[in-house]
């Protein structure tokens, strides 16, 4: 199989401040990935250089096997169009209404006639769970927690094969947090598709993830399941996992007792 | 891309057939995701909807190889927006059928308007009476705050306006002349041709000197200075309403008028003037150059002439006008740049606002300048 993601050897400078050295990330097809380290470790950088924002200084990023440098105008736009970015603030149009912000990319195909364009949007905001009447309203007038929701509508509305999301969680209440990894879990599970995110939150990271890179000194220190992640004796990730909340989170989900199983050689799952 | 094992993914396609028992039958197989639909769901909906016309149709979907919401989308509304009764559907793709009824219930359509117009216009002169009002109650609060200034002198925002001043004064030297000496060359070419046919060559002076001074001056430097720096406040305040920065300073007890409006109107009160004096001056100097080449008036004559023609009161009256045009040029910026919408839209609209009313306004004061003055400073030695 053609991995979703291949990235080998990033190297990612501003200035002389290194933020990548020498990285690489293998996602394949199905996976949901979850990027996680310390702020200002270089996870926010990292996405954007997949998504071709940035330009790495040196190292490749291929993306369905198609590398971003060097590749026609063309072949870049389409990978475009088989990508869906929810970005960490929402990034919907302020000028446009909700209903203008889902419909945009589909009436950019100019494939689909109005009706069509009409029944889509309001199938994704059923979705995601916003109720029709704010249809109309401009961003300017929504919660975070609602622009969370219609940047994922909007990012949705493609049915891309692989789904970026910078921090989808954050600033929502638990309540509706909760129903955003739910809603994200049913996607994947429909529509096969392959997740790379950015997150803080334990809960969406431990529930979600099939594979969690941990992002430090400058390179993936980890690359694995939960469990071979919380084996290693990094600082960070000692912090970050087996904290107070973190070790909360981790048995909710049993997953130290599959940890404790496994250091007595009887592999769980 | 794909692999060797797993069968080709085919265009999607609609095939008509009859079914067992005799019924008319349609089976679509292919692909029906949206990589595939792009290119051509018009037809193939428009074919569907044929076929869909008989509503006793068996419908074969079980072949479709990949299924996604757009496509089922596409179907189902082909379809009348409602599934037939006789159906086959691939395990697996029932997912995509399942929550498509309630899209039918689509959000009612606005009625129609027979007043619109009457209400358009009655909105329009709400809007300027709300922005009369707004304008109005922002030089009300200024005054209040500035009562409450001179009581604590030393907590007045004096390092804000001595950076306005810079900002909306110094920096605005260059463009001011600039655009000062060539008006000043242009207005002498012109006049000089006329005068010399009269034989009035000294009149020019006269001509520049009362045309500079008393209006062209203060006029080029304020609509200047509306385009560089009404804008520019306008601008900065709204983006500090979208950043929610104006939110903050009000919940610290920081009022912005003190704050960020004062210094605004006071440095463009001061500024404006001075600019006022210093683009006259190098318009008269290019005026000046220009009738040296003309008509032969040398450029001392010219100045030792200029007091005679232009009685002194005149700079006075510039200047204040300099100190009016400033201050509503800072202060409809201001009102502008406090209304903003926390969007990228508004504050676009907002300038582009800001720049044509103060514009306007300053022209209208010019005029209200004129007509009470009209009798000061115009001597006819
Ligand atoms: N455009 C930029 N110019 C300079 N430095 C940057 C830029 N973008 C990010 N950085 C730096 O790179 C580091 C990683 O940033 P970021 O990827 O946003 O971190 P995070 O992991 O919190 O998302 C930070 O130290 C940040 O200051
Ligand atoms: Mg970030």
């Amino acid at each position: 199989m053609i991995p979703v993601i291949e990235v080998a050897g990033l190297w990612t400078q501003f200035g002389d401040h290194v933020v990548h050295k020498d990285l690489n990330l293998t996602v394949m097809p199905g996976e949901v990935v979850s990027l996680v380290g310390g702020s200002g470790s270089g996870k926010t950088t990292l996405m954007r250089q997949i998504l071709g924002l940035e330009q790495p200084a040196r190292g490749s990023v291929k993306v369905f096997g198609i590398p971003l440098q060097g590749s026609s105008v063309q072949l870049v736009q389409k990978i475009r169009k088989r990508w869906g970015v929810l970005f960490q603030e929402g990034a919907l149009y302020s000028a446009l209404s909700v209903f203008d912000n889902i419909a945009l990319p589909l009436r950019e195909l100019r494939a689909f006639d109005e009706d069509f364009v009409r029944d889509m949007v309001m199938l994704k905001l059923d979705m995601v769970d916003i109720e029709r009447r704010h249809a109309s309203k401009m961003p300017a007038d929504l919660s975070g927690g609602m622009i969370k929701r219609i940047a994922l509508a909007r990012a949705l509305v493609l049915e891309p094969e692989l789904v970026f999301l910078d921090e989808p969680t954050a600033g929502l209440d638990p309540d509706r947090s909760e129903s955003f990894v739910t809603l994200i879990r049913s996607l994947h599970e429909k529509l096969n598709l392959t997740v790379v995110m950015v997150t803080h939150d334990l809960d969406t990271l431990v529930s979600l993830s099939d594979k969690i890179a941990v992002l430090a000194e400058q390179k993936l220190i980890v690359y694995g399941s939960l469990r071979e992640a919380i084996s290693v004796k990094h600082p960070f990730i000692v912090n970050f996992f087996l904290g107070e909340r973190g070790l909360r989170a981790l048995s909710a989900v049993g997953a130290l007792e599959k940890n404790r199983d496994r250091t007595t050689g009887n592999e769980g799952r | 891309m794909q692999q060797a094992s797993a069968p080709a993914v085919l265009d999607p396609e609609v095939t008509q057939s009859r079914a067992a028992n005799g019924a008319p039958a349609a089976a679509l197989s292919g692909a029906w995701d949206i990589r595939a639909l792009e290119s051509r769901a018009r037809s193939l909906k428009s074919q569907l909807k044929q076929l869909a016309a008989d509503p006793g149709r068996h419908w074969d979907l079980s072949r479709i190889q990949r299924l996604d919401h757009i496509g089922a989308l596409l179907i189902w509304q082909a379809w009348g927006k409602r599934r037939p009764a006789d159906l086959a559907l691939a395990h697996g793709h029932e997912v995509f059928f399942s929550n498509l009824d309630s899209a039918a219930a689509a959000v009612p359509a606005a009625p129609f308007d027979a007043l619109r117009l009457v209400r358009a216009l009655g909105a329009v002169m709400l809007i300027a009476g709300e922005h009369l009002r707004g304008i109005v109650q922002l030089i009300g609060q200024i005054l209040i705050d500035s009562f409450v200034l001179l009581r604590h002198p030393l907590h007045g925002p004096w390092r804000e306006i001595s950076a306005s001043v810079y900002r909306v004064g110094t920096q605005a030297l260059g463009i001011t002349a600039l655009v000062g000496f060539l008006i000043g060359v242009v207005l002498s070419y012109l006049s000089a041709e006329q005068l010399k046919a009269f034989g009035a060559n000294i009149f020019i002076i006269n001509l520049l000197g009362m045309g500079i001074v008393r209006e062209l001056g203060p006029v080029i430097a304020a609509v200047l200075v509306a385009g560089r720096s009404g804008s520019a406040i306008t601008a900065q305040l709204g983006v500090m309403r979208v950043t929610e920065e104006l939110d903050a300073l009000t919940v610290m007890g920081i009022p912005h008028t003190v704050r960020l409006i004062l210094p605004k109107i006071v440095a463009l009160a001061i500024a404006m003037p001075l600019l006022i004096l210093w683009t006259s001056g190098i318009a008269l100097i290019g005026g000046a150059l220009a009738a040296n080449t003309q008509l032969g008036i040398s450029v001392h004559s010219f100045f030792s002439g200029l007091p005679d023609a232009v009685p002194g009161v005149n700079l006075w009256l510039a200047m204040g006008k300099g100190i009016v045009f400033g201050g509503l040029i800072a202060l409809v910026a201001c009102h502008f740049g406090l209304r903003v919408q926390p969007n990228t839209e508004s504050l676009g609209i907002g300038t582009t606002n800001s720049v044509v009313t103060s514009i306007t306004a300053v022209i209208i004061a010019d005029a209200v300048f004129a007509v009470i003055f009209s009798d000061v400073g115009i001597s006819l030695s």
